[in-house]
């Protein structure tokens, strides 16, 4: 056996390696906590609800059977199914033919286009809120999903018109020579030559706005009024009990788990698309 | 970002061999660029645009939320007037005041902490280990939750009689009686920056680590053969050349930490010692009913955060310039 002490070196590369595994052990109990805690409270019974236990303690479901019992719980996580889909399926088609004039063509105001298009993103949703309230009623969508699917593309749109210009950029310029070469119009261009390359850019950029989607509050809460139009964030913020003080935490939990489960599964499965999707926008725009 | 702006496209009209047919074919596409960018500009002309115009000018009115076609003219008595010696409007409402401070306190500070934890979870991550990519997917989870049900969930854990925190800090001895979190004046603010840091490090940390995943090895492999002290290297070597993609990602989170709203409605709704200017202009605009004076806090809104971008991109501009 080698009894000599460990010498300095060794000593600060062990200190090191702890140091760094429990560095990531802190960062991952942080990150997941508060979630997994969700669960846990969302799975026990009422009678258990103010022990604090640090482990699962128990499976029961009633929390679950309550709020999927009502029905404005059903309608509000239909509405945020629509209008997310609607307002990515909005995004991507009309953020598709821009991105290609954006990132394929040369032409005058290009960049002033590109600055309005950043402008709008930066936009503080307050600042439109009196006005777009005017135009959603002047339009009749007051307190309807046809609302939101419009007010949500103020910060849909301009996101993804600009990674998908990012992306747009990076095809080789080869490709649409050839097209252009065989008398292809810009539409077949687009929907021949681009539309199937596009596809993983268009997919992560899809992902980022169907979240964005799901997660708004601000106008959703503004521009409805009754509980067979709300959204789900709404839906869960309104969530009351008897009095303020008592809220009923259990039932909150089981539909704040509820909304956000899908989401952390699509973030686990494409979690390298988001994270491009994510740094396109800013790292390499 | 300004940069790209003036960037060439990769692909212009195709090459010099065709010049001829080129200038066409160029015209065709100039054409259909602008065809095909019309959709997106009436579309944000439509949802932004229009109505940010029409906020600045329901800021001049006295419009209701009933009724903000029939509105009259009234200057700028909602931002400010003198009615027999006495200040009233925007301006001179201390609580507004009050909103702005506690609007700017919760930016810096959270955005702050938010880059410090930022950069060290993007270094931790960028070093390579057994399990890497597990752990980015946990970091994601916090980022992906929607504000509302982070707020909630927060919420819950800091409850002041059954809270897991509370306990935990009981626990621990650190503190003696329960705190009231979310209620208490000088913890309210804390509690409230506390949940937004935690659900946007994932943001920073991963523009962070695309920033530190593009940096050149061979500097560091020099630093280490010439044994120079790692915080050193971080701070000699990689914080300059990551300040870019740092300006970026502090400019994004400081336009979305000026407008905060779910999170400060869901945790402390309308209380005082943390309403925000997004806050207190939809009090004015929803639950007062005061278009008018609501727009007016939006207009004011709106060019602070114009403002905070100008001399941001001014500053960042010249700190890179004197860089380079």
């Amino acid at each position: 056996m080698n009894q000599t002490p460990m010498n300095r070196y060794q000593l600060t590369r062990l200190a090191k390696h702890v140091g760094k595994w429990a560095l990531i052990a802190i960062i991952i109990v942080y990150a997941v906590f508060p979630f997994y805690y969700a669960v846990i409270t969302s799975l026990k019974p009422s009678s258990e609800l103010f022990e604090v236990n640090y482990w699962l303690t128990s499976l029961d479901f009633s929390n679950y059977a309550q709020i999927f019992a009502q029905k404005s719980f059903l309608q509000a996580i239909g509405n945020s199914i629509l209008i997310a889909l609607s307002v990515v399926l909005i995004a991507l088609l009309l953020g598709i033919t821009a991105s290609y004039a954006l990132g394929r063509v040369r032409f005058r105001g290009r960049s002033t286009v590109m600055l309005i298009i950043l402008g709008v993103s930066m936009f503080p949703q307050v600042a439109v809120l009196s006005g777009l309230f005017e135009v959603i009623r002047s339009l009749n969508l007051y307190n309807n999903p046809g609302g939101l699917i419009l007010s949500y593309t103020i910060f849909t749109l301009p996101f993804t018109v600009w990674v998908l210009t990012t992306f747009m950029r990076q095809l080789p310029m080869e490709l649409e020579e050839a097209a252009i070469m065989d008398g292809a119009t810009p539409w077949e261009t687009i929907t021949k030559v681009f539309l199937p390359l596009m596809w993983p850019a268009m997919a992560t950029t899809g992902l980022l706005a169907f979240i964005a989607a799901w997660n708004e509050f601000l106008f959703a809460l503004t521009f409805t009024l009754t509980d067979s139009e709300r959204t789900v964030p709404v839906a869960i913020a309104l969530i009351s009990g008897g009095s303020q003080h008592e809220l009923p935490w259990g039932p909150i939990m089981a539909a704040s788990v509820t909304v956000t489960i899908p989401l952390v599964i699509l973030v686990m499965i494409f979690q390298r698309r988001i994270v491009s999707g994510l740094t396109a926008g800013a790292v390499k725009g | 970002m300004t940069t790209t702006l003036n960037e060439s496209v990769p692909t212009d009209t195709p090459s010099a061999r065709t010049r001829k047919r080129g200038t066409k074919v160029r015209r065709q596409r100039v054409r259909a660029a602008w065809t095909y960018l019309a959709p997106m500009l009436v579309a944000l002309a439509l949802v932004a645009g229009w109505p940010l115009l029409r906020t600045f000018y329901l800021s001049l009115t006295d419009a209701s939320l009933s009724d903000t076609t029939g509105a009259a003219f009234i200057g700028f008595e909602n931002y400010l007037v003198k009615d027999d010696g006495v200040w009233y409007g925007l301006l001179a409402d201390p609580v507004w005041w009050n909103s702005v401070w506690n609007t700017v306190y919760f930016s810096v500070i959270s955005v702050s902490l938010e880059v410090v934890f930022g950069i060290i979870v993007a270094l931790l991550l960028n070093a390579e280990f057994k399990g890497r990519m597990l752990v980015r997917a946990a970091v994601l989870i916090p980022w992906a939750i929607p504000t509302i049900v982070s707020a909630k969930m927060w919420a819950w854990m800091l409850n002041d009689q059954f809270g897991i925190i509370n306990h935990l800090l009981m626990g621990l001895g650190l503190i003696d009686a329960p705190l009231a979190w979310t209620a208490d004046a000088d913890l309210s603010m804390w509690a409230v920056i506390m949940v937004d840091v935690w659900k946007t490090i994932p943001f920073v940390a991963l523009l962070v680590l695309a920033a530190l995943q593009m940096l050149p090895k061979d500097c560091y492999e020099a630093a280490e053969v010439d044994g120079i002290h790692p915080v050193k290297v971080f701070f000699r070597v990689t914080l300059p050349l990551i300040t870019p993609a740092l300006l970026v990602a502090v400019i994004f989170r400081l336009l979305d930490a000026l407008r905060v709203f779910d999170v400060i409605y869901v945790l402390t709704s309308n209380s005082s010692s943390t309403m925000t200017m997004s806050i207190y202009a939809r009090q004015q605009l929803v639950e007062f009913q005061d278009v008018g004076y609501g727009s007016a806090a939006s207009t004011m809104l709106f060019l602070i955060i114009a403002l905070a971008v100008v001399v941001y991109l001014y500053l960042g501009r010249r700190q890179l310039g004197v860089e380079k």
